[in-house]
Formats: structure tokens, C-alpha cells, sequence
């Protein structure tokens, strides 16, 4: 059972958090201008490493979203930062 | 009948408390203190059960988990418990035991005929011969006859183990002398320590090998430990089994506690010392699955815990200077003893031990149970083998926790690659045999200042001890599953080379010992056969549970009522006095229907009531999200299909939330109660989800700052009324008359009033195609309006009605619910709401999705309705067909019923190029039967929608 750092709640079980998203990837818009392979791309393509990882997770139980660097072979986390203030 | 009981000897059991018990229907009798092997063993009993596949006899081997053979089915009080290791239970008056695998019983077991077929069934057998005509053809057959225990189908155990979260500074695993030196340590330097133990006492390998620490006897070096732990705040749990390490330093361990439910520790602790200790390995020679043959090691336990000693003539065959006391308690207790050393240059033997140096143990004779053994060609006499292949540490929760191995030569062992994983490993798990070794690295691990704990003997020297390829006869490797050198052979000359290929193909090391007697042997022989080292061969992966344990165990009390409880609508008690039948719908329980009777006419009465006169239920799982903040509305745009910006202040939109993928997530009504203030009406199971849609976008995409998500759901209970009657309800119940004036509030609008001192607020928004009041109050005043509703329904004559008629009401207009008129593919257009996709200009969330080749297919499944030709009502599920032509299937009912109000059966449907369909008639096929339907609106009742304003 790993134990992610929420970082509005602290540490919690993993249980109560999900995966949302791979870091990085912007949404293309407007939709005219974005091909059907780009959408797909957007939608399905994932990198899914094996190790270092950027991701988005969500702690289910407050609402947060944040961003998770974290290893996926050693589950090490090797750090966390709120989205909350970013821009755009 | 060899084992005897020593008349003084037996520390652990109380001789003046004999405990009656039976094994196979045969009475016997052990003492308050046994475990069901210790007790069978002292009886004298030898075949304790049959092997997997040959049904050889099998007798005890061991002490603990590593026991492979003395499994029992254990009946008490009437229920059974299968597959219980004889080693690891206390015996219990009244236990009947009975073997496994077994028929008759163990001692004359029928199947023992198919060990003279050995020759047939060699490793892969199953693999290479029931492929013909197919495996599920010859699977019933092979189940019966192997399998092990048999399962009592009466017996449930209680779910009353509770799971309990424990912490501490250090956790040590294993209180034998490494992890009692670690303990103590710690202790002394002020950390709380939780020692953890699968016995009911400290000392692991001294309570039967005994000893003298610090110049004491080492109960006083353990009394010592428990006390300085628990000053420090620790704690000692015994009869306690570490079962499992898991990511990020999380162990769980379940712990035994007789005439009290046992307890599941989930425990997290800042460092981990694993002093598990090391298992002994079996020597390999021919016959050496005989009754008979014993752990030398576990020879002792018996001996010096139960008085229990396996016979009287006994050859002890051994490389490693660990046997030598156990020779000298065997001979001391008046056993004639040979030690047979396999090394050239052994050390002195004890007194009164006939001493064999250079003697290599190559056979054992007899049928069922040790007769005499064979020394090269010389003939010894016994009738009990003990044998030492030297020991293997106990790396498992090392290795669960992501550790590596390293060869470590001087032991003779795979052990712990230091900082491999977050385990400190110290003593014999670590490859540190020898009491001096344990106490030396115990200490250290536990960050003991000054010297360790001293002891006068020295560390053990040893030999390595591997199975002999040359020798004839059978050589048992795994005696569980009845896995030779030669099956080891043959998957290496077959080229199942690898140790995970070996396993599965062999299934060596796959018996309920988890491979502990075996996989060692197994590993080392493979290596051999290819001329590989040991560590290149590699092992099988350590997975938890390190030893069995019950599923209740894990379970919990997660079972029946208490493994996904429902939600409760606060009114449950009022609507239960109304006689509600109560029902789950999307995770909360709700009244099905009121009175009693027959459900379906009790359904179809409520529906024409409600459309007659006026309809009540309860809402409250509806959805509530507020969303409130200057950027709300931008927010809702954006999450919505529909523009909600464009919405006034105290009106309502029907809308979508799409997935990004551009499917149909959710449907619902969203209310602009203020500028900057909304109320998101999803619905009841999928709140939380379109709440987290929301969230993302609102934390992503926009600036967080200027707009709040918040799920009140749970804080407001809604009664609806519905039907023609409902204005008439609303004037009965003394509401404030602004509700009742169509121009304050009408269709598709919402008003926050007060009533009652509290506020009130109103929404007409229809569910069900009539004039509809959705009533909303904070939870805690639900008991006065529906008081209030009540009274008043009494005068109009109106009904309580449950969902299954909601259900009716909804489908005569096509109204549809997300997730049973919709799927996984469906888009707001498939549902007629094609304009927004057509006229909106601005990004929503799925909105891409909604313009890609597969969403502007003209065959998409499209929401239609459909009359019967037979007045029959429709199976949901059921296909939709061509009229002729080849059969494949168009589409699916997805809601189906009788409509009262009709007077027939009413359908919705989702078919490919549906709307264009309309008017024709389709095939219907259902579980093999055809039909035939007509296409039609979705809307089957009062399509001009007059009703609403009524």
C-alpha cells in the first residue's frame, strides 16, 4: 500500500487517490484546427514509462489534483507540487 | 510405531491435562501443550497423508509453515476447517482430525496404487497426455482425484475479524535471538519497537536449542528484552504471523488469540529489522520421501517442547555443525543415535553418539515408514532418519519488499543484498547461523551501542549438501507434489529451463509449503543439469502470503451487508411506515414500491395515479452540486454540453456532461440560482463523478480562484410531487402561494423561498412529462415537509409512489437514464440533441470527439421507440434484427415496460440509423425467440407535451 502526500490533506493510503492524467499533455483546441489523429493522440497515446514518471493524480476525498513525479519500478515518489496556482 | 513420549521432557506441555482427540476416526490422546504433529507424533502414528499425484504416504517433515505433508481437515464443533497444517496449531479437546487426499484413510489410501504408474506419469504428464479430446474433458475426473482437503459447505465463519492500523518507530520480525537482540537494543536507546512473533512465546530457535546469553539463561535475556520494550512504549505480539510486505513500507500480519476473534494488523513503521530465521533443507537420497524421515531441527522442537521423540534407533545424517546438539539431546533422552557426517574433518562427536565421518546418506528401505538406511552399500539399522542439508534463510519479506539475493558461499545461501530493500536482515535469515552470529547481528541492527550479547559457543561450519544425480532410486525434491530429480531432469532436457518454467511445468515448489522443503533443491539441481551457478539460475518470485492464512482474515468484516453499504435516504423510516419495499438504486436504497401485494400490480397502480391525480417520492439521491463563484458559469460552459451562461437567474436547463471521448457521462438539470451561483443536478450515481469532470476542469483549465465546486448531496433531502394534481397538493399543504402562480415559476424554473423558518427551494423540472415540483429542504427538516406533503396528499388523494413506477412514468415520455438507454458509445446526438454540436462555436469538454469519423457515421445507434405487434411486453437485452435477410444484430431494447396509462407495452431502443427508421418494423431476437417491432418516437406519451403546463 503506497502512501502519496495530498498536498492539501498530508500523507494518505493509495487507496484514496487516483491516477487522472500523464503530465504534459495539453488539450489542442480549438477543435476545428486539431486533426482526428492529434485528438487521438491527446485522447489515448500514453507513454506509460517504466520508471520516472510525471503525472497528474487526484486525492478522491478532497477534490485535489496535483502533479506526482514519482518512479513506477521502485514506487519511490520523488516529489509532489499542488496544481492549484498555476496559470492557464 | 515408533515415535514414543519421553516421561520428563517437554517443556511446553501439561502433563496433567490429557486432551482426547481423533486422527482418521482413531482415537488418541495428547496433553494441553501439543500440536496435533507433536501429539501424533508421540502416538507412534507415521502416515499422516498421501502425496498429490502418487499417493505415496507421507509422515511429518517439520515444525512450522515449511511443513509439507501433516495437513489435516480439522472438525470442531461440528465444522471443518480444511487444509490445516498439523505444525502450526495448538491441539484442542475433541479435535478430529483427518487427512487429506486420502480414502479410506491415510494408512490404506486405495490411490496408492498409482505410484507402481510412476514410470507413465512423469513431470508434465498432465501437460502432454489430456490435451487429447480436450483438457475440460478429463479436468472433473483429475479434481477428484487429487485436490487436498474438502470444504465444510455448512460452515461461514464469522466476519468478525476486525483490521487494526498500527504504527511504530521499529518493527522487528522474528523474536529469536537476532530479533531480541535487535528488540533490546532499540529498546534500550529509548524507540518503540514492536517485536512480532508465529509462536505464542519468544526465543525462535531457543526455546527447543536452549543456551546461556550474557552468562544467563536466555529466558532471562528474553524476559530482559520484553521488558525494556514495553518501558520504551513498545510492544510483543506473539502468535502472530508477518504474512505480507507490501509498497512503501506497509506489513500486515495476522494475529492468532484463542476464544477471541483474531486481529488483521495493517502496520507501517519507520525502520524494519527481518530476523525470520532459516528453514532446514532435506538431504536427497533414494526414498527420502519415506514416514520416517525427519527434519532434524524440528526432531529437537519435539523433543524439547513436547517430550515428543520420532524413534528409538535413529540415524542422523547431516553436514553442518548444527546437528551436533540435537545427536546429543537424542542420546540423552536414550535414543541409540549414528551421526552420519557427510565432511572428512567433522568436529568431536557428543558422547554416547556412534560418530560416521565422510558417510554420505544414500538410501532409506521400507514400505510405509523408515525400516533401515543405506550408507554407500553399507546397511545401517534404524528406524528414523533424521537428515540436515544445511538451512535456508527465510528471505520472503525481503523479497516481497523488492529485495535482491547475492550467493553467499560460507552459508551456502542465497541472503539479502544489503539496502536492497527497506529490511534490515539480521541473523540466520541473513545467512548468520550459530547463536553467537544471530546475537552479533540482532544487535548491530537494532543500533546497539557497545558489544553485543556474548555466548560461550561458537559459530557453525558446514558443508554444502546437494542432490546426487548419480544415485539410484528415486529422489524426492518436492514430496508434496511428488516432484523427483528425474522431473527435474526432464524439464531441463525439454528446455524448460528457467526456475518460473521449471515451476509451473514440474509444479515443483507449487505445494501449500510454498516451495519451502523444495525449491531450494529444485534450484540447485537445475543449476547442476545446466551447468549454471546457482545465483544465474535464479529463483521463483516471493509473493505474500509468506505462510497461508485464512481469506477471512484479509476479508474483514467487508462481507454481507457491511462489503458495499448502501446510502440511506434520511426518510427511510417514514417510508418503510407507508410499507415501502426497499430496493438499491445506484448505491443508495430507495422505496421500490408502497403497500403490499403483488409488486407489479402495485407498480402499474402507482403509475396511473400519479398521471391521474399526483405522485410522490423521494428524490434526495439526486444529485447536488453547487457550483458558486465569479467563474462559474464559464466553468459550467465548458463542462456542459448545452451553454449554461446563457441561462437567467431562477431558470433550469436539461443538459449533458460529456466524457472527453465525447460520450454521454451524465444527463441533468442545472439551476442558476444567482449570477454566480448554480446547482448541478446529476444524476444520483454518477454525482460524484461529474463532480471530479468538474473539479479537473475547474483546478486545469481555469483559475481556481474564481470558482467553487461543492457536493451537497447528502445535506438535502427533495420530495417530488408530480402529476396533474401537484399544484393542488402544494395549495393542500399550505406552501407559499408564489409556488403555486405559474407566471412566479414556471416550467423549467426554480425558486429559493423560506418556509418553516428555513429555506425552501423549488425547481419545475419534470421527470416524468407532468406538471412537477421538485421539493428541497437541509436534511435535518425533511420530517416537516414530508409531514406536511403528507397531509396534504391525503386530501388530493394522492399517491407515494416508489421507482419502479418512476421508472414507467419516465420511459412513456423517452426520458432516458445514463448507463441503461445509453452505453459506451453513445453521443448527445445519437439522443436527438444534435443542436449544440451543430450551432456551438466555443470549447466543451468532448467536444473534438463529437465531429471524428466514427461520431459522424449515419449508422450510429440512435434512441427510438418501439411498439409491439402482439401486445406482448419486450424483454430488455433483447436484439433487434433485419426483417429478413442475414441476422446481425441493430441494436437493443434498453428500457421496457407496461404502460398503464397506455394500456400497452412500451419500449425505448438503441438501433443503428434508428430516427430514419421510424415507422418500419424490425426483427426481434431474444434467447433464441423472434419477434417482430415498429419503430417509433421515443416519446410515447403525450408527444405535444401538454401535460407540463396542465
Amino acid at each position: 500500500m503506497q502512501v502519496f502526500t495530498c498536498p492539501f490533506c498530508g500523507p494518505r493510503d493509495e487507496t484514496e487517490f487516483h491516477f487522472a492524467a500523464e503530465a504534459g499533455k495539453k488539450r489542442p483546441i480549438p477543435a476545428e484546427a486539431v486533426t482526428d489523429d492529434e485528438w487521438a493522440d491527446y485522447l489515448y497515446m500514453n507513454s506509460a514509462p517504466r520508471g520516472a514518471a510525471r503525472e497528474v493524480w487526484l486525492h478522491v476525498t478532497c477534490g485535489e489534483f496535483f502533479l506526482m513525479m514519482r518512479n513506477t519500478v521502485t514506487r519511490e515518489v520523488a516529489e509532489i507540487t499542488p496544481l492549484r496556482g498555476r496559470t492557464g | 510405531m515408533t515415535g514414543w513420549r519421553h516421561d520428563s521432557l517437554g517443556r511446553q506441555i501439561d502433563r496433567s491435562a490429557p486432551l482426547p482427540f481423533t486422527f482418521d476416526g482413531k482415537p488418541l490422546s495428547g496433553f494441553s501443550g501439543d500440536t496435533p504433529a507433536s501429539a501424533l507424533l508421540a502416538s507412534g502414528i507415521r502416515v499422516l497423508g498421501r502425496s498429490f499425484k502418487y499417493h505415496r504416504p507421507r509422515g511429518l517433515w517439520g515444525m512450522g509453515g515449511e511443513e509439507p505433508n501433516a495437513i489435516f481437515d480439522v472438525t470442531e464443533n461440528g465444522h471443518t476447517t480444511p487444509n490445516v497444517r498439523a505444525t502450526t496449531l495448538l491441539l484442542r479437546e475433541g479435535m478430529e482430525l483427518r487427512s487429506v487426499n486420502t480414502a479410506p484413510d491415510a494408512a490404506r489410501d486405495r490411490m496408492g496404487v498409482l505410484d507402481l504408474f510412476n514410470r507413465f506419469l512423469p513431470g508434465g504428464f498432465y501437460y502432454k497426455t489430456f490435451m487429447a479430446f480436450g483438457w475440460m474433458r478429463w479436468e472433473p475426473m483429475i479434481r477428484r482425484m487429487a485436490g487436498l482437503g474438502r470444504l465444510d459447505p455448512g460452515h461461514c465463519p464469522p466476519a468478525d475479524i476486525p483490521p487494526v492500523n498500527g504504527r511504530c518507530d521499529l518493527l522487528v520480525i522474528g523474536a529469536g535471538p537476532a530479533g531480541l537482540a535487535a528488540a533490546r537494543a532499540a529498546a534500550r536507546n529509548g524507540r518503540e519497537v514492536w517485536l512480532i512473533d508465529e509462536a505464542a512465546e519468544p526465543g525462535g530457535s531457543l526455546r527447543w536449542r536452549g543456551g546461556d546469553i550474557d552468562g544467563g539463561n536466555w529466558r532471562e535475556f528474553a524476559r530482559d528484552t520484553i521488558e525494556a520494550v514495553t518501558a520504551a512504549g513498545g510492544r510483543l505480539l506473539t502468535s502472530t504471523t508477518l504474512w505480507g510486505a507490501f509498497d512503501h513500507g506497509l506489513f500486515a500480519a495476522w494475529e492468532r488469540r484463542d476464544g477471541r476473534p483474531d486481529r488483521h494488523w495493517r502496520i507501517r513503521a519507520c525502520e524494519t529489522v527481518l530476523a525470520a530465521g532459516a528453514i532446514e533443507r532435506p538431504l536427497w537420497f533414494a526414498n527420502n520421501d519415506l514416514p520416517g524421515i525427519m527434519s532434524a531441527e524440528a526432531a529437537l522442537h519435539y523433543l524439547s517442547l513436547h517430550g515428543a521423540i520420532a524413534g528409538r534407533r535413529i540415524l542422523l545424517a547431516t553436514g553442518n555443525d548444527g546437528s551436533y546438539p540435537i545427536a546429543d539431546a537424542l542420546a540423552q533422552a536414550g535414543c541409540a543415535v549414528i551421526l552420519a557426517d557427510a565432511r572428512t574433518d567433522p568436529p568431536t562427536a557428543p558422547e554416547g553418539v556412534e560418530h560416521l565421518p565422510a558417510a554420505r546418506l544414500t538410501g532409506a528401505n521400507g514400505r510405509n515408514s523408515v525400516s533401515g538406511a543405506l550408507i554407500g552399500d553399507r546397511a545401517i539399522e534404524a528406524d528414523t532418519i533424521l537428515v540436515s542439508g544445511g538451512y535456508t534463510p527465510s528471505v520472503h519479506l525481503h523479497c516481497q519488499a523488492g529485495g535482491k539475493l547475492d550467493w553467499n558461499t560460507a552459508s551456502d545461501s542465497l541472503v539479502p543484498r544489503p539496502g536492497s530493500s527497506v529490511l534490515r536482515v539480521a541473523g540466520a535469515a541473513n545467512g548468520g547461523f550459530g547463536l553467537a552470529r544471530a546475537l552479533a547481528e540482532g544487535h548491530a541492527a537494532g543500533g546497539g551501542a557497545g558489544p553485543a550479547p556474548r555466548v560461550a559457543v561458537g559459530d557453525w561450519q558446514l558443508t554444502p549438501m546437494r542432490p546426487d544425480p548419480t544415485l539410484r532410486g528415486r529422489q524426492w525434491i518436492d514430496p508434496q507434489n511428488d516432484v523427483t530429480l528425474k522431473d527435474v531432469r526432464l524439464a531441463a532436457q525439454e528446455g524448460y529451463r528457467s526456475v518460473e518454467h521449471l515451476k509451473r511445468y514440474t509444479t515443483l515448489g507449487m505445494a501449500t509449503d510454498q516451495g519451502r522443503s523444495a525449491n531450494f533443491a529444485g534450484l540447485a539441481a537445475m543449476a547442476a543439469l545446466t551447468g549454471r551457478t546457482i545465483p544465474e539460475t535464479g529463483t521463483t518470485t516471493y509473493r505474500p502470503p509468506f505462510s497461508p492464512l485464512p481469506l477471512s482474515v484479509i476479508g474483514g468484516p467487508r462481507r454481507g451487508a457491511l462489503f458495499n453499504p448502501p446510502k440511506r435516504l434520511p426518510l427511510e423510516a417514514a417510508h418503510k411506515e407507508e410499507g415501502a419495499t426497499f430496493r438499491e438504486y445506484g448505491g443508495w436504497l430507495r422505496p421500490a414500491a408502497y403497500g403490499h401485494g403483488d409488486e407489479t400490480e402495485l407498480v402499474q397502480q402507482e403509475a396511473l395515479a400519479a398521471r391521474k391525480t399526483v405522485g410522490l417520492y423521494d428524490a434526495s439521491p439526486l444529485g447536488k452540486i453547487e457550483v458558486i463563484g465569479p467563474g462559474a458559469a464559464e466553468l459550467l460552459d465548458y463542462c456542459n454540453y448545452l451553454r449554461i451562461s446563457t441561462l437567467r437567474p431562477g431558470r433550469a436547463r436539461y443538459g449533458f456532461v460529456l466524457s472527453e471521448t465525447g460520450i454521454v457521462h451524465d444527463d441533468g438539470v442545472v439551476l442558476r440560482l444567482a449570477e454566480d451561483r448554480f446547482i448541478v443536478s446529476a444524476s444520483s450515481s454518477h454525482a460524484a463523478s461529474v463532480r471530479m469532470i468538474m473539479e479537473e476542469a475547474r483546478q486545469d483549465i481555469f483559475d481556481p480562484a474564481k470558482s467553487f465546486i461543492h457536493d451537497v448531496t447528502a445535506g438535502f433531502v427533495t420530495l417530488t410531487v408530480t402529476g396533474p394534481k401537484s399544484r393542488d397538493l402544494l395549495r393542500a399543504a399550505e406552501l407559499p402561494e408564489i409556488l403555486c402562480d405559474d407566471g412566479s415559476l414556471p416550467h423549467m424554473s426554480v425558486i429559493e423561498t423560506r418556509w418553516n423558518g428555513h429555506g425552501l427551494r423549488v425547481a419545475r423540472v419534470s421527470f416524468t412529462g407532468d406538471r412537477s415540483y421538485e421539493l428541497t429542504v437541509p436534511a435535518r427538516h425533511a420530517s416537516a415537509l414530508r409531514d406536511t406533503l403528507e397531509t396534504a396528499r391525503q386530501k388530493v388523494s394522492g399517491h407515494w409512489i416508489g421507482m419502479e413506477a418512476v421508472m414507467i412514468l419516465r420511459a412513456e415520455k423517452g426520458f432516458i437514464l445514463v448507463g441503461k438507454d445509453t452505453d459506451g458509445l453513445t453521443m448527445p446526438h445519437d439522443l436527438g440533441w444534435g443542436g449544440p454540436r451543430v450551432k456551438r462555436k466555443d470549447e466543451y469538454l468532448g467536444r473534438r470527439s463529437l465531429f471524428t469519423p466514427e461520431a459522424r457515421r449515419k449508422d450510429r445507434r440512435q434512441l427510438v421507440g418501439l411498439e409491439t405487434t402482439d401486445g406482448k411486453t419486450l424483454p430488455t437485452g433483447a436484439h433487434l434484427v433485419p426483417v429478413d435477410g442475414k441476422r446481425r444484430s441493430l441494436g437493443f431494447v434498453t428500457s421496457s415496460c407496461f404502460s398503464p396509462v397506455l394500456g400497452r407495452p412500451i419500449a425505448l431502443a438503441l438501433v443503428e440509423g434508428g430516427r430514419e427508421r421510424i415507422g418500419t418494423e424490425l426483427g426481434l431476437f431474444h434467447l433464441g425467440e423472434t419477434g417482430r417491432v415498429r419503430i417509433c418516437g421515443s416519446c410515447a406519451f403525450d408527444p405535444e407535451w401538454e401535460r407540463l403546463h396542465a
